[in-house]
């Protein structure tokens, strides 16, 4: 094992050939995706930044095997995704908790009987709400809730957690903790992570590399390798000044097309 | 609590005394309106001879057939319309018709195709609770996010699974729900079905209220009414209720 390795040199976790894709509706056609090439790394920390509407988390159906692309070739270990699979888990934007299930219900729901029961509460511990195993999913705050859903998105033990905005309605004291605990959490398990955002600092403060999309049709732009030391403060001056290029960037990418 | 029971009581001790009064002041016949200690003593009566239990042992086991038959189709088959466009497009609207013909309805048909049997109370029962239900469930399946369905595929779980840890769990307010008011149009036809026919296979409460009103005696028809309101209001609170409570304490969405 090395340190974590720039793509391309080593065999790629996740590969994304010229991956299209086409939203049909009865009155229009919505090109969602086009000619997208990517490829990630296990155990790197991969960032998908871009306004809505540009098809990041598109592309994140796509390779949790959700969605079928219309064109491309998207690979998990070096073979072709052809569906849902415990080995890439997606963490949610929306609470997707199960309510009619305890906090411990909803971590046990991904796992199989014989695994059971001291991995879940491993995970909980993790997350540091295992004293809240009983407890029931409206009983919990926003950021409890995205902290269980990630424990339940973890205890399968998936090669990739793909994460779709996850930290998008909680607030900003909240989100600062979650940074810390998944920076935590993925120095001890490296998983591979795709995560989905439309905050350039917090792409900035998690990910190894930064990927910049931009809508109508949703495509790569460019690509920012982040070498700052870990674990990042998001409030860290080194942090601002990337996240202030790449913000810089993406308002180009939307100026431009606000002006045709 | 004891606070909620001692108002609920003085409520229908305050209906009683008001009943008692009217009574009291002749403004109607008492042949028209019997005073309640009339009508308890024809309860007292009917129970000490046996009549009242029997009927309510015949209509309870009419009523708890035919509502659990009613159940084990209308469930899986609103469950079919929910997960298949052409069952939608065939049962479903097929459901949405029948369910408003009131039940009663079914009466003079049910009379013809099986006689004065039981099978013609059963037919009359499921055929006012099974539509009803189809609607309630196909509804409650329609009605949960996506997310959920979402996030147990991307999780591993499919077919018969998600079915049964994901969409029945979800849907349980609503089928709760619907079985609630399944439950009210099964008593409301077997009701109807026992006052207009006469059954040689048993003598239910309807029929009890019928022959009331034959012989003129009120205070029977007033009493089996009583006990018609009691037996509904028992199963709502020892059937329902739970569950109702259950769900709301997981659900949270329990009011304060």
């Amino acid at each position: 094992m090395s340190d974590p390795t720039p793509a391309n040199t080593v065999s790629s976790k996740l590969v994304l050939e010229h991956v299209s894709k086409w939203f049909r509706t009865s009155s229009q056609t919505v090109h969602a995706l086009d000619d997208v090439t990517l490829r990630i790394a296990e155990g790197e920390f991969v960032c998908l930044v871009g306004p809505s509407g540009c098809g990041k988390s598109t592309l994140l159906n796509i390779i949790a095997g959700l969605e079928r692309p219309d064109r491309g070739l998207v690979q998990a270990d070096g073979e072709t995704i052809v569906g849902p699979g415990p080995h890439r888990l997606v963490m949610f934007q929306e609470a997707s908790l199960f309510p009619w299930l305890t906090v411990l219900g909803n971590v046990l729901f991904g796992l199989n009987a014989v695994e059971c029961r001291e991995k879940a509460e491993y995970f909980l511990e993790l997350v540091g709400l295992k004293r809240f195993m009983h407890s029931n999913v409206h009983e919990l705050s926003g950021g409890m809730k995205q902290r269980v859903a990630l424990a339940r998105a973890l205890a399968p033990n998936p090669s990739v957690l793909l994460m779709d905005e996850p930290f998008g309605a909680l607030d900003a004291l909240t989100r600062e903790q979650l940074y810390g605990d998944i920076q935590r959490i993925w120095s001890q398990h490296r998983k591979t992570i795709v995560f989905v955002t439309h905050n350039v600092r917090e792409a900035v403060c998690l990910g190894d590399r930064v990927i910049l999309f931009s809508p109508h049709p949703g495509r790569i732009r460019e690509e920012f390798a982040i070498p700052l030391p870990r674990p990042r403060d998001i409030n860290s001056v080194d942090l601002a000044r990337y996240a202030t290029d790449i913000t810089h960037v993406l308002k180009g990418y939307v100026q431009a097309e606000v002006a045709g | 609590m004891i606070a909620r029971w001692l108002a609920a009581s003085l409520f229908f001790m305050f209906l009683v005394v008001v009943w008692y009064l009217i009574v009291k002041a002749h403004i109607w016949s008492p042949l028209l309106l019997p005073s309640p200690v009339s009508v308890l003593d024809y309860l007292r009566s009917a129970a000490e001879d046996g009549t009242l239990w029997e009927a309510t042992l015949v209509t309870v086991r009419r009523l708890l057939i035919g509502y659990g038959l009613g159940i084990l189709v209308g469930l899986p088959l609103g469950l079919l319309t929910a997960s298949s466009r052409w069952c939608q497009d065939t049962i479903g609207v097929l459901a949405l018709g029948l369910q408003t013909l009131p039940s009663v309805c079914w009466v003079p048909l049910a009379l013809l195709w099986f006689g004065q049997t039981e099978a013609a109370m059963l037919f009359v029962v499921v055929m006012g609770t099974l539509w009803s239900l189809i609607i309630a469930t196909d509804n409650g399946v329609q009605t949960i996010p996506p997310i959920y369905t979402r996030a147990a595929r991307s999780m591993g779980s499919t077919g018969l699974h998600t079915w049964t840890h994901v969409v029945l769990p979800a849907a349980l307010p609503f089928l709760l729900s619907g079985m609630k008011q399944g439950w009210a149009f099964a008593w409301r036809s077997l009701m109807a079905a026992e006052i207009f026919v006469t059954i040689l296979t048993g003598f239910g409460l309807g029929n009890l209220l019928h022959y009331g009103r034959e012989l003129n005696a009120m205070d029977q028809v007033i009493g089996v009414m009583l006990v018609i309101v009691i037996i509904g209001l028992a199963v709502d609170k020892t059937l329902f209720a739970p569950i109702e409570r259950f769900l709301h304490r997981r659900w949270g969405t329990e009011r304060q």
